[in-house]
């Protein structure tokens, strides 16, 4: 398999002016009201500190916990399975849609069925899949995978959406007022909730001590999801077990802060129990986690909450799109969870990085992604995954900066080039950071020459 | 091997070193002038609209006046009478037609603007949804500082289902232009009026 080139794709991204201004426009705008939420609390610090201990402690005691979420589950009158891949997965819920006789399933966001590719499995299987959450469905219209975690459709357009939606839910052709397209999905999904024998959700968090599981949302589309039909399932990811409520508290506190720039979701739904008359099933999905917990540089990733924030403020992540990413998850976080899914198949994302260091400081349960973001790149060289003209390129900056005569040639080579040679010698294929940008004006004089002139004693 | 004993195994084997036992997480208690007056802020920050003390005679006035076209109004609480009478048994679908739900909150969290609500508040879980707009009463002596205060409530364990609701459906999914009512109500209105004692 090819790897993905990012690089290749965020070209075709950033091509078309009007979305790259609007996609870094509204992102970045994400990011200053994530600051004004994280200024006007002053425990905000602390409260971070806390969320990274309680997800460290929490992983490396995973499976008890996961065992007491069990039992709480259960005594509360839940089914829980678990499922150790996608695949597994997918039959497990397939097989409980069949039991029930349901052909409709109503679902809010996920990015676990994502991941799980779980969409197609069912419709192939016969089973209408209506996703209701408003960016995810643009997507799913659009035969698209989500581009960002929390925004799914934040690369699309008014005009993109009213194209879509005039193709294929018959709303108006031209008519791209948000307040329309809104409505008119309002008005097609209404009555799937009404008929759907099945509801899905994920969950943002899955609580030990009560058994019980949180999904965030700000439509309520994950609540008519679960109260509406009489059977409500949840795929859970191992990684989102925390012990107790008081813990919920804190993240709780920062999730929408940090996604969004809002003190909390419209809606935050804490479901514990069935329905009386109705069933209520907890799929527990492994799906590398596991492996990944093993991972001594990397098992850190496991503490994600999935609030985007990384994502927001990364300048590489805003100006390419997720799609570019050719993964689930895109953006900082996706640089370092999707390798440890397939290193060749994603050996070139984390250098979709410039390493400045934004993502974590952001990062509401302190994962080092932009140290993560680094230390892939050594596995791919160390696992040979890097691509002949990066290996070729660093095998001859190495050559040179370990050598001193050969390194201050070289410099005064450079200093002299782009003074003297021609645009077109400068900005070419070759030179990949002359796209989009003007190299920087050479130093007159460099600093060691410079030293040697000034310098009044030895 | 089970799925449940392999993950459970990979689980164990790959643990990293155990990170340390967690203290209780802090009440981050900061005295306000005026809880009340956080709460009505924050609430309507995220799209909801504040209704100040209602004598509790006047609340189907009150309905009446906030949405006069409103054919069906349904109400969980026996406060407000409506026009329809809420069968906990029901089946929530039938509520696909309900103008108005009405439903008293146990208690506000002043932090966030937020409402909590469990089936026992709302008898059919569905009304808070599938209502075209909800009103929300809450006794302005009910409302907690913070999110910790809210979840060391004992009512968080037994509820099968409880939610905290801040302000109406919305989604900002298009170009980040706000619309309120995505799939959920299009309105949220919260009512002070304090629990009457009963002699």
């Amino acid at each position: 398999m090819r790897p993905v080139d990012h690089a290749e794709a965020s070209s075709h991204f950033i091509e078309a002016k009007a979305h790259l201004e609007f996609h870094d426009r509204r992102l970045w705008d994400l990011r200053l009201k994530r600051d004004r939420q994280a200024h006007g609390i002053p425990e905000w610090e602390e409260l971070r500190n806390l969320a990274s201990a309680i997800k460290e402690h929490t992983l490396s005691h995973l499976a008890d916990y996961l065992e007491r979420f069990e039992a709480q589950a259960k005594s509360n009158g839940a089914q829980v399975h678990w499922a150790r891949d996608a695949g597994e997965h997918n039959e497990i819920v397939h097989d409980i849609l069949s039991a029930h006789g349901a052909k409709t399933l109503v679902k809010s966001k996920s990015m676990l069925t994502e991941e799980c590719d779980m969409r197609p499995y069912l419709e192939t299987r016969g089973i209408k899949v209506i996703e209701t959450d408003l960016g995810e469905r643009i997507q799913q219209l659009d035969d698209e995978p989500p581009s960002h975690i929390v925004v799914p459709a934040v690369h699309k357009l008014r005009d993109d959406v009213s194209q879509v939606f005039a193709r294929t839910i018959g709303a108006e052709p031209g008519n791209n007022d948000p307040h329309y397209l809104a409505e008119a999905m309002r008005r097609n999904t209404r009555p799937y909730f009404l008929g759907a024998e099945a509801g899905m959700t994920g969950a943002n968090f899955a609580i030990a001590e009560t058994g019980s599981f949180v999904v965030c949302t700000n439509e309520g589309n994950a609540d008519l999801s679960a109260n509406v039909p009489k059977l409500h399932i949840a795929s859970i990811g191992i990684e989102k077990i925390i012990p107790k409520l008081e813990h919920l508290a804190v993240f709780i506190r920062m999730l929408s802060r940090s996604a969004l720039g809002s003190p909390i979701t419209q809606y935050t739904s804490h479901f514990r129990a069935p329905r009386p008359g109705t069933e209520l099933h907890i799929v527990l999905v492994d799906n590398g986690r596991s492996q990944r917990l093993g991972m001594k540089e990397f098992w850190q990733s496991l503490k994600c909450i999935r609030c985007g924030a990384c994502m927001n403020t990364c300048p590489v992540y805003r100006r390419s799109g997720g799609l570019s990413y050719g993964a689930t998850y895109s953006g900082p976080i996706g640089i370092i969870i999707d390798p440890a899914f397939d290193i060749r198949k994603y050996s070139n994302l984390p250098y979709a990085s410039t390493l400045n260091g934004s993502c974590t400081n952001v990062c509401p349960v302190k994962i080092n992604i932009h140290d993560q973001i680094y230390k892939w790149r050594q596995v791919m060289v160390e696992r040979n995954q890097l691509p002949l003209v990066k290996k070729e390129m660093i095998r001859i900056i190495g050559k040179v900066m370990s050598e001193p005569q050969l390194y201050r040639a070289a410099i005064s080579a450079t200093g002299l080039a782009i003074e003297r040679l021609p645009r077109f010698a400068i900005y070419n294929w070759l030179n990949p950071w002359g796209k989009q940008r003007e190299v920087p004006e050479p130093p007159k004089q460099s600093f060691r020459s410079w030293y040697i002139e000034n310098r009044t004693s030895r | 091997m089970t799925s449940r004993d392999a993950i459970l195994a990979a689980v164990r084997a790959n643990q990293p070193a155990p990170a340390p036992s967690l203290a209780a997480v802090p009440l981050f208690d900061r005295p306000s002038p005026s809880l009340l007056k956080d709460f009505q802020e924050t609430l309507v920050s995220m799209g909801g609209k504040f209704v100040a003390d209602v004598d509790g005679k006047a609340l189907d006035a009150l309905v009446k006046s906030l949405f006069p076209d409103a054919a069906v109004v349904c109400s969980a609480t026996p406060e407000a009478r409506g026009t329809r009478v809420l069968d906990g048994n029901s089946d929530p679908a039938a509520l696909a037609d309900v103008d108005v739900g009405i439903v008293r909150a146990a208690f506000g969290v002043a932090e966030t603007g937020s409402v909590w609500l469990s089936e026992q508040e709302l008898r059919v879980n569905a009304l808070a949804y599938l209502a075209q707009h909800l009103i929300v009463l809450l006794d302005p002596k009910h409302i907690v500082g913070n999110l910790h205060q809210a979840y060391r409530d004992p009512r968080f364990k037994a509820a099968r289902y409880a939610v905290l609701v801040t302000g109406p459906s919305a989604t900002a999914d298009i170009e980040g232009v706000l619309v309120h009512g995505a799939q959920g109500v299009r309105s949220l209105t919260v009512v002070m009026v304090p629990i009457e004692v009963s002699l």
